[in-house]
């Protein structure tokens, strides 16, 4: 326990000293970088993806995977937008939005839990039926044109310099840690996560907790998918394409165990601040969309490699001080 | 009954249920949609279902041990684009190098996902995630924000995606779809007798087993990446044949398409079963499906992927469920059989597809 608590607090020192580094970096190319503006444009402009990362790390630390995250954000966004056109009235749209966010959640989650297909093959369908679902209502067209404090709400600072988008998420932060951390459901989070076979036989129960989570997952999603909406003032049949590459990644640099049971929000949110300020800094100087993308490919795949070869270094230098041992004893 | 038992396993009841499934498809298709059954038709799923099948092959390859490779879309694109590039910078470049380039440069990416997960034990979602990624990045930045188009490459090889090998009637053999067929002949014969075929199930079934019978574990994931690398390079180069413009963005949902074949193919998911055969069955059922589906209920090209991911569900589930189920009926059988004769097949364990 101590040796892993131990391991646990230097991969977070790592990330806060990445996370120095890549702000000082910025900080030196850019003058505007640290002004309060382009603070709250960085986190603007991925607010959508960093708050279905939160969800996503109950997911991931309870074993699972949701590949499908980025889909219903785009049939949520797809279905607010098809029921306005329709003529129901905003309100009862963004209800509609968060209804079907839910119910994907709920049929993804029935699959996992109650018939036992794997997350990944259950979630790589999602992801696949529920884009074709928002294509199917918006076919090619692009839907704008929504009231005018729908568009306020996402695009105007609402509380200070803060959009409501970003205040919802820093509450959201607080709620997840306090669930996870504090509550009893995040100790069955990670006690399923670790082993299931034994939170099954401890008498936790297995299925509720993962349709629960998946729904969480579903309904975090559509809302994202309708603040997305607002922000941007349009919907189309692709919006919030491959956005679940970002998401997982967030969440697995931030120290979550893909295999499930060990990671925390702490480590989420670090990870959350360098890969954002990482495309903001590269934005300033005119790095491009693909090119960003890429270097967090790298990130990603460093994050779990660096470890290992770290790990692996020790191992033989065990070995070799123990040969030795035996030689000058011999 | 017990003859039956004993003559198919339930692994191979998935492909027979696949064929049957196409049957009955085409069947229904046949009677309901005018001009459905004609070589228009053939032809037309023959060639998308070629570049997809080459690349499920490989995916099947990668997922029996246990593994996903997400990248081959963006391997695929890279190799298309830089074949292209070097047919166009070097008109005089024999076919046979061409091909061979575009499958080296595959194998190449494929090292280094299978460098990552075999030996740097980064998990293969997240280092196909990744690589996805990196390999479209390195593409851009490659391209220049330049485009290859079909005047670019010399007449012969638009030429293999329109040329007949040989026609029998108004049914063109084309020779992509000759190279697909012999890929997925020739990988279905190295998986069932050869002796990395058997190795790539038995570290997909149970790794821990396939180390302590001491098979070198890593060598053969590794293995079973660059191969699936290769073929994605193969596949590039059959999507430059096929459509001639490569941009970018080229290859760009293969990935997806390859898992969906594999998966409705009977490849399980956790490794260790499934055949390359079944995953070209996979794709073929999809690519007709799609096609039949949006020609019979009249709907239109967007109902195309909400079918698609209602295909995968299907498929997974019933796999879960039905297979798991067969098994248990299997068992007591072979446990019966055993005892009489020694050459029974031996039972999988019941965990499998849960």
């Amino acid at each position: 326990m101590a040796s892993s608590l131990r391991r646990l607090i230097s991969w977070e020192g790592l990330l806060l000293l990445i996370l120095l580094v890549v702000v000082a970096f910025n900080a030196a190319f850019t003058p505007v970088y640290l002004g309060v503006n382009n603070q709250v444009n960085l986190f603007q402009l991925s607010i959508e993806k960093i708050i279905v990362a939160l969800v996503m790390a109950f997911i991931i630390i309870n074993g699972e995977i949701d590949l499908s995250v980025a889909s219903v954000m785009g049939l949520a966004a797809c279905v607010l937008a098809y029921l306005f056109n329709q003529g129901v009235a905003m309100p009862l749209a963004v209800l509609g939005a968060l209804g079907a966010g839910a119910l994907c959640g709920a049929f993804n989650g029935f699959w996992v839990a109650y018939v036992g297909v794997p997350s990944l093959a259950v979630t790589l369908a999602g992801l696949i039926g529920y884009r074709g679902a928002a294509r199917i209502l918006l076919e090619d067209t692009s839907i704008s044109g929504f009231p005018e404090w729908f568009n306020t709400l996402g695009q105007q600072p609402w509380l200070g310099p803060l959009p409501f988008a970003l205040v919802l998420f820093f509450v959201l932060y607080l709620v997840a840690l306090v669930v996870l951390n504090f509550s009893g459901i995040g100790r069955l989070v990670y006690v399923v996560g670790n082993n299931r076979e034994v939170a099954r036989y401890s008498g936790v129960r297995v299925p509720r907790l993962k349709l629960g989570l998946f729904i969480a997952s579903g309904l975090v999603a559509a809302l994202a998918g309708v603040l997305l909406a607002a922000r941007l003032g349009a919907v189309r049949g692709n919006t919030a394409d491959g956005f679940e590459l970002d998401i997982i990644t967030m969440v697995l640099l931030g120290g979550v165990s893909i295999f499930g049971g060990t990671g925390n929000l702490f480590g989420v949110g670090l990870a959350i601040l360098i890969i954002l300020n990482l495309r903001n800094g590269m934005s300033l100087v005119n790095i491009t969309g693909n090119t960003q993308t890429g270097v967090v490919g790298v990130l990603l795949i460093l994050s779990v490699l660096l470890p290992n070869l770290v790990q692996d270094v020790r191992a033989v230098l065990q070995r070799r001080r123990a040969q030795r041992k035996e030689v000058t004893r011999a | 009954m017990s003859w039956i038992k004993r003559s198919i396993r339930p692994e191979q009841l998935r492909e027979l249920s696949l064929v049957a499934l196409i049957i009955v498809a085409l069947l229904i298709f046949g009677t309901q949609i005018e001009n459905f059954l004609s070589a228009r038709t053939f032809n037309r799923i023959a060639s998308s279902v070629a570049i997809v099948g080459v690349v499920a092959v490989g995916q099947t390859l990668v997922v029996l041990t246990r593994n996903i490779d997400l990248s081959v879309g963006s391997i695929v694109g890279f190799s298309a684009y830089f074949v292209g590039m070097q047919l166009n910078g070097n008109p005089e470049l024999p076919p046979l190098m061409a091909v061979l380039l575009a499958c080296g440069v595959g194998a190449l990416l494929g090292l280094v996902n299978g460098v990552l997960v075999a030996y740097g034990r980064v998990p293969s979602i997240i280092t196909t995630l990744g690589t996805l990624a990196i390999f479209r990045m390195i593409l851009v930045n490659y391209s220049d924000a330049k485009t290859v188009t079909t005047d670019m490459v010399p007449p012969w090889v638009p030429g293999l995606a329109q040329e007949a090998l040989f026609s029998l009637g108004e049914f063109n053999l084309r020779p992509m779809v000759a190279v697909a067929i012999a890929v997925v002949l020739v990988f279905q014969l190295v998986l069932v007798y050869t002796q990395f075929g058997r190795r790539l199930y038995a570290i997909g079934s149970n790794p821990e087993a396939a180390r302590f019978v001491g098979l070198p574990g890593r060598r053969i994931v590794l293995l079973a990446f660059v191969i699936c690398g290769a073929l994605a390079g193969l596949a590039g180069f059959m999507f430059l044949s096929r459509f001639g413009n490569i941009t970018v963005v080229a290859g760009q949902g293969l990935e997806l398409q390859s898992v969906a074949a594999v998966v409705v193919g009977g490849v399980n998911t956790f490794g260790g079963s499934g055949s390359v055969v079944g995953a070209l069955l996979g794709a073929f059922l999809i690519d007709l499906l799609g096609q039949g589906l949006i020609r019979w209920l009249g709907i239109s090209e967007f109902w195309r992927d909400a079918i698609l991911g209602l295909l995968i569900l299907l498929a997974v589930a019933s796999d879960a469920v039905i297979l798991n189920w067969l098994r248990r009926l299997w068992a007591p059988n072979e446990l019966k059989t055993r005892t009489t004769s020694e050459a029974a097949p031996t039972p999988k364990e019941s965990s499998h597809g849960v």
